[in-house]
């Protein structure tokens, strides 16, 4: 049996969850709430993070950038080498499409309106 | 230009934003916000990052989204807005003197003004560290915005110097642009940083956390070529034998923020040592009627959530005030107790009614601390909390029955039961 700490991020509070991995059973303890829950079981299992960066525009303004959904930890460099080797033309909005797929179906995607 | 207006707002951020939707939602529709920056949304423009936003929106957003949640309300009310337009002055008569390139200096007379400047960085200086002034050395914010919004990155080799939040975020953002960050240094033996900074920014990537450790030399004479770390005893003094050297092109300093209160000071507005802002009621009125402070600028907050949640009170206050006029205080100061750094607002005003939320800051680290406000010798209220740590702002709610029955000063405190 093996534990793993985990501090939630989820939210300010931050609390300390414990994650007690024995074999295929998973149990979790000290969590605040229920995302806080599936958070932990999720850094045990598969962690997986937002990545946010910047894409230089046409123009040479920087459009903040995010990935809609978190990418798996592992694939972060690998990510932010497609990031780095985009680029977009402007206007772009909130929301707009930057880079497909950047891993599994996941897109890039602005996160700011920039004229 | 439109010389006089019920509301003047000193800053576009977050606290601005805020409190212009909730003024203007309040009743008073003839509000000016002046921003010194070319577009709206102050600090959060460069904070790429997520993690905004969690309890106001339940939703992780980045800077520049948070800002513009509040930017399309501004709009939508149709605000005046002037970016591009720094403040000189204010005056005891709620004078604005501000200037701009097309305007020159011009002045606004308000009825009521509100504070919202925001804060800037503790610089290199109030450190004195040994060393040449080489090139590479930037406060953590100064290298967000090359980062962020330039796109150049300030170096190759990094040590950052202080715990704070900006200068974890930045670890994390030089390690994704392919820096090697080789150490975060706190003199502190603890964090002034969220855990969740730590947990995502230094833990994901190995980036190791000397706690107790100072930068005690920078070395290079153009350029910054190392670091000597060394560790410090309890009265943070270096300790002779610990120097650790890296090699490294780049010092990131980020060891605090204080509120930018020149404007404040200029005005002759009370300043809290505390806090380094105004004094303020809960209302968060100022000791000029009428003057109104919120955000960074009155304390230092951890989270923009908090900021925008303070911007509505002041917001509200000042259509009050505005709407209703100059109402006679009656007013109980609110003291710093044992263990705490400091509490805002700093005094409690009877004659505006509801309930009173007092935001605190803990001297050093507590586990399972209760918090007592104190009434001449009596606990009026207590709460538990799981920890406390100075990185991490606290609060403790007072009914509005506690408040009417206040009959004195009050005393916040923090204790760990034996
Ligand atoms: S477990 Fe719930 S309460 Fe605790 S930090 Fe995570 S989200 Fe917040």
């Amino acid at each position: 049996m093996s534990s793993v700490k985990v501090i939630c991020t989820e939210c300010p509070m931050g609390c300390e969850i414990e994650v007690l991995v024995n074999g295929d059973e998973i149990s979790v303890e000290g969590y605040g709430c229920k995302r806080g829950r599936e958070y932990a079981e999720a850094e045990v299992v598969c962690p997986r993070r937002v990545v946010t960066s910047t894409v230089r525009s046409s123009t040479g303004r920087m459009v903040p950038v995010k990935t809609e959904r978190p990418v798996k930890r592992s694939e972060i460099f690998a990510v932010m080498e497609k990031i780095n080797a985009a680029g977009c033309s402007l206007p772009v909005r909130i929301g707009d499409v930057i880079v497909r797929c950047v891993s599994e179906d996941i897109n890039v995607i602005a996160t700011a309106n920039v004229d | 230009m439109k010389g006089n207006y019920d509301l003047v707002i000193i800053g576009g951020g977050p606290a601005g934003l805020a409190a212009a939707v909730a003024a203007y939602d309040s009743g008073v529709e003839d509000i000016l916000i002046l921003e010194r920056e070319p577009i709206l949304g102050g600090i959060l423009n460069q904070c790429i990052h997520n993690g905004f936003g969690l309890t106001r929106f339940k939703e992780s957003l980045s800077g520049p989204e948070y800002a513009a949640r509040f930017i399309s309300e501004v709009e939508k009310r149709s605000i005046t807005v002037l970016t591009n337009t720094a403040v000189l002055s204010l005056d005891k008569g709620k004078l604005v003197t501000a200037m701009n390139a097309e305007e020159g200096v011009f002045t606004v007379q308000a009825k009521a003004v509100i504070l919202a400047m925001g804060c800037r960085e503790r610089s290199r200086g109030a450190l004195n560290v040994a060393g040449s002034r080489a090139a590479g050395v930037y406060s953590a914010g100064t290298a967000q915005k090359y980062v962020n919004v330039f796109g150049y990155m300030p170096g190759k080799r990094v040590v950052i110097l202080g715990s704070g939040d900006i200068g974890l975020i930045m670890a994390r953002r030089m390690t994704l642009e392919g820096a090697k960050v080789l150490a975060v240094c706190e003199i502190m033996p603890q964090t002034s940083g969220l855990k969740r900074n730590i947990a995502q920014c230094l833990d994901d990537f190995g980036i190791p956390l000397y706690l107790n450790h100072t930068v005690t030399k920078i070395e290079g004479d153009e350029r910054v070529t190392g670091v000597v770390v060394s560790k410090v005893d309890e009265n943070r003094k270096p300790i002779a034998g610990t120097e650790i050297h890296f090699d490294c092109d780049t010092v990131l300093f980020s060891v605090g923020l204080i509120p930018e209160n020149e404007l404040t000071k200029g005005a002759g507005i009370e300043l809290s040592r505390g806090t380094r802002g105004a004094v303020v009621t809960q209302s968060r009125e100022t000791s000029e009627s009428g003057v109104f402070a919120c955000g960074n600028v009155l304390q230092v907050h951890d989270l923009v959530d908090f900021v925008s949640e303070e911007a509505e009170i002041a917001g509200v206050s000042a259509a009050r005030y505005i709407l209703g006029g100059e109402v006679k205080r009656d007013a109980v100061e609110v003291k710093n107790g044992k263990n705490i750094l400091y509490v805002c607002p700093q005094l409690i005003d009877k004659s505006v009614g509801g309930k009173v939320k007092l935001f605190f800051r803990v001297t050093d680290t507590f586990k399972a601390p209760t918090v007592t406000v104190r009434c001449g010798n009596g606990a009026v209220q207590t709460k538990k909390l799981k920890v406390a740590v100075p990185g991490e702002m606290q609060s403790i709610v007072l009914s509005e029955e506690t408040v009417r029955g206040l009959n004195g000063s009050v005393e916040v405190l923090v204790e760990v039961d034996q």
